[in-house]
């Protein structure tokens, strides 16, 4: 049922015009942040904002709405967003990727194949990925304005030296068409790979910090490395202990107080699917 | 064989029944009124109207009971409901000359046109608890005096009429609105101001704090501070003038600040200012000694690298709903970022190992 | 007021807007290709598909430039009844309506700034014919590439070329519209 006290989608169509221009200049510059007037939302920053806010701005009745926190639909937070939406834009809700045509995440790219149609929007907590770097938006403004982009090679480079490694684990930075460097949000570094040339358009909304950005499908998407050091998109070296899938990417479970664990796919969807065809992994009953 | 956690609906439709049991306490005590918490309570009433940018003393009231009396939470509230609401114009600004003074003090002068009137303050209260208040004692009626009506003119007009502070001269231009544009830096003193109005009290009163302890320290005297309510008017287009509205209450703080001078120009105060909904004293202070030292670059003093003077910092972090959301949601879960990085160190930590095996075996 | 002024609004704005701004972002988001966008009837000579772009994004934030024959009384009332946007001159315009031969020259308009790209106009140009065909586009949002009847190439190649400033443009046709972003390699 639809709240009728507050306009569809919640926001008013001022707001959601803004936000929708915003959009459009986003997909336009792939990978430049565009600020945005950010509304103050009935859930708190940093719960999600931003991304609630994008999704205001795209949802029509005719969706089919999914949330996902850290990979899974029934988090609480994605639980709590998922209902914000089913009250306020009495869109049809689903845990199933393929079915969904909007899906709002935190943290996780699902592991199906996304496709034409359907609409990703990422949940961001801090878009610029030379915050941790320099601090002043005034400079890094900047250094995306020059395409200065030397500071983030440089750490990246001191991690090498330091550990071996580039000790970047997750919110991996991407250069996207070979012109900005882009935070793709605190997904794993195992999803960096589906963010260039997928067939879904990716909305990424930091409603705190004022900036919207945006994949257009099929965008060439880079992840950050050197020549001697390439991309490492690795992850957790097991099977999913429930479904035995070996290429997605897993949660760690404590299961007793003596060094007990086990690990299972953070995507409940995609695990749920294949156990449901049958597939099983070595923890399962 | 493990159980993947469900049930995310049913513990937060729980945990909210939880909450308001917890919010309206032991039942055998009577229940706060809205009324109550707007009467009794106004000093905090005023603090969620002035951060929540919203004035309505019975919204910020029963926010404050919907809150359990966490003002930021209450202030939050407030800042969402405001968000829905239509806008039907701007008022004509305030003319903080027409104040009906409960309160007016100068430091700068003894006496003056308009007088000191202490008001309604805690000043010179001693800070003694009184237990008469906890067996409900009822007060006894203050004294009165007749209004004047007059109006009472601004201290940092009689200095300007010797030039001795620098000119505050009108600006027609409309001022931006921070909630309906995103911040961009520079940001010009409206911006700052605007942003400092409605900025965390406890955030405002520390940056100002450290001007006064050195941190681009810069000489404030309270030129004056006044609290009372002023007519709000707007100008109805079809009508052709403008028509009071109604009245609010606020508090104006003008500070007179160390002078500068040049070659080409005498020396000369300069000023900062605080203006906050409500009775918010300490808020209104701390405002104009923040004003002031965010003012380093156009009365051309030096960056000293003060916090107080870091318009980028200080506009930032000012706002409690932006910083204690942000704050609050490492609450959040966080496992397949914090997997990641745990799988990293334990690769690190395997290569590392196997490298001092090998260092130990050659 | 003209009884055409106040009517030919979208039926129920915030469901016929969410509609229509699918249909604009997938046009952007995927230059090239064609998407239906209805819902308004907008006095001539805008076309249905041009209303519905103009009561999509177009407000009282959103100043407007109107080229030629789409500047007239009716369309002058109807955007000022139905969006508020105010009407500006190409230097300082968010949108600009008129015909492709209207809009020109281009380097009139906004093209952002090196520190923010996205303050640039989004050109709305309204033609005769929108097909598939002409021009080959390349870039973001064209998995491999994509043919669009678009008009002058070498004034998108120049526009395209000063990336990532540059404006960006939708196309209307009746009913239909594609989209060009800056972006978009055009040969």
């Amino acid at each position: 049922m639809t709240d009728q006290a507050y306009n569809f989608a919640y926001l008013d169509e001022q707001t959601k015009r803004m936000i929708r221009r915003a959009i459009l200049k986003g997909l336009a510059v792939p990978g430049y942040q565009v600020p945005f007037a950010s509304r103050e939302m009935p859930m708190p920053y940093g719960w999600g904002t931003g991304g609630v806010q994008v999704s205001a701005a795209v949802l029509t009745p005719e969706d089919r709405f999914k949330v996902i926190d850290q990979g899974a639909d029934d988090t609480t937070n994605a639980v709590s967003i998922r209902s914000f939406f089913e009250r306020t834009a009495n869109v049809e809700t689903t845990t199933k990727t393929e079915d969904a045509t909007v899906i709002q995440t935190r943290h996780r790219i699902p592991e199906v194949a996304l496709s034409e149609g359907q609409i990703l929007v990422y949940q961001v907590p801090i878009p610029e990925p030379l915050r941790f770097l320099e601090p002043r938006e005034s400079e890094t403004r900047k250094m995306h304005s020059l395409e200065e982009y030397g500071l983030m090679h440089v750490k990246l480079y001191e991690d090498i030296s330091r550990h071996g490694h580039i000790a970047t684990a997750y919110a991996y930075p991407v250069t996207v068409e070979a012109r900005y460097v882009m935070d793709p949000s605190p997904i794993p570094k195992f999803d960096n790979p589906k963010l260039g040339d997928n067939p879904a358009i990716q909305l990424f909304g930091a409603g705190r910090e004022q900036r919207i950005y945006a994949l257009p499908p099929y965008t060439k998407v880079v992840s950050l490395d050197f020549e001697d050091h390439p991309f490492d998109p690795s992850k957790a070296d097991h099977p999913c202990g429930l479904c035995g899938a070996e290429n997605s990417y897993l949660d760690e479970v404590i299961t007793d107080d003596a060094g007990g664990r086990m690990f299972v796919c953070s995507d409940t969807d995609y695990c749920e699917d294949r156990q449901a065809s049958g597939h099983r992994g070595k923890d399962a009953a | 064989m493990y159980v993947a956690v469900k049930g995310g609906e049913r513990a937060i439709e729980n945990a909210h029944a939880w909450l308001a049991e917890e919010r309206r306490g032991d039942l055998s005590i009577d229940s706060l009124t809205v009324p109550q918490i707007r009467e009794q309570l106004s000093l905090a009433v005023n603090r969620v109207m002035a951060e929540g940018s919203l004035f309505d003393p019975d919204l910020a009231a029963l926010a404050i009971k919907q809150a359990r009396g966490d003002l930021i939470e209450a202030i939050f509230l407030i800042r969402a409901y405001r968000t829905t609401l239509p806008r039907f114009g701007s008022s004509a600004p305030i003319e903080t000359g027409k104040m009906a003074c409960d309160r007016r003090i100068s430091a700068t002068f003894k006496d003056l046109p308009g007088g000191q009137v202490l008001g309604p303050t805690f000043d010179y209260t001693h800070r003694l608890l009184d237990f008469k208040l906890a067996a409900d004692g009822e007060v006894p009626e203050g004294p009165t005096a007749p209004a004047t009506g007059a109006d009472v003119p601004h201290v940092t007009e009689f200095l300007n009429q010797e030039g001795l502070i620098e000119d505050a001269l009108p600006d027609d231009t409309t001022p931006r609105d921070l909630t309906r544009e995103p911040l961009e830096l520079p940001a010009d003193r409206s911006v700052r101001l605007q942003a400092l109005a409605r900025a965390d009290e406890g955030f405002t009163l520390s940056m100002a704090y450290s001007t006064q302890r050195g941190y681009a320290r810069n000489h404030a005297f309270v030129g004056e501070l006044r609290i009372g309510t002023v007519p709000v008017e707007m100008e109805i287009p079809e009508l052709g003038f403008s028509i009071e509205i109604g009245e609010i209450a606020v508090t104006e703080c003008e500070t007179v600040n160390q002078f500068k001078g040049s070659k080409t120009e005498p020396p000369q105060f300069t000023r900062g200012y605080g203006l906050v909904f409500g009775q918010t004293e300490r808020k209104a202070i701390s405002m104009a000694l923040v004003d002031r030292a965010l003012r380093w670059e156009e009365l051309g003093e030096d960056f000293e690298g003060a916090p107080a003077q870091d318009a980028e910092f200080v506009l930032y972090h000012a706002d409690n709903i932006q910083a204690t959301g942000f704050l609050e949601h490492i609450k959040l879960p966080h496992y397949v970022d914090f997997q990641s990085e745990l799988e990293l160190v334990r690769k690190l930590r395997r290569e590392a190992t196997a490298r001092t095996q090998q260092e130990a075996a050659e | 007021m003209e009884t055409a002024t106040l009517t030919g609004g979208f039926a129920s704005p915030p469901i016929d807007a969410a509609r229509a701004f699918r249909a604009i972002m997938e046009a952007m988001a995927r230059p090239g290709t064609l998407h239906d966008l209805d819902g308004c009837t907008p006095p001539a000579p805008l076309a249905p598909a041009t209303g519905a772009v103009i009561l999509t994004l177009c407000d009282a934030d959103t100043p407007i430039y109107l080229a030629g024959n789409v500047d007239c009384p009716d369309v002058r009332d109807w955007i000022a009844f139905h969006t508020g946007a105010p009407l500006t001159g190409p230097e300082h315009c968010m949108f600009a309506f008129g015909t492709w031969g209207d809009l020109m020259p281009l380097n009139r308009f906004p093209a952002g700034c090196a520190e923010y790209p996205d303050r640039s106009s989004t050109l709305v140009a309204q033609s005769e014919k929108l097909c598939p065909e002409g021009a080959t586009l390349t870039g973001p949002g064209i998995q491999t590439q994509a043919q669009l009847s678009v008009p002058d190439p070498h004034l998108l190649q120049a526009n395209h070329a000063q990336y990532p400033l540059g404006v960006d443009f939708i196309f209307t046709c009746g009913t239909q519209i594609a989209a060009l972003p800056r972006s978009t390699e055009v040969n």
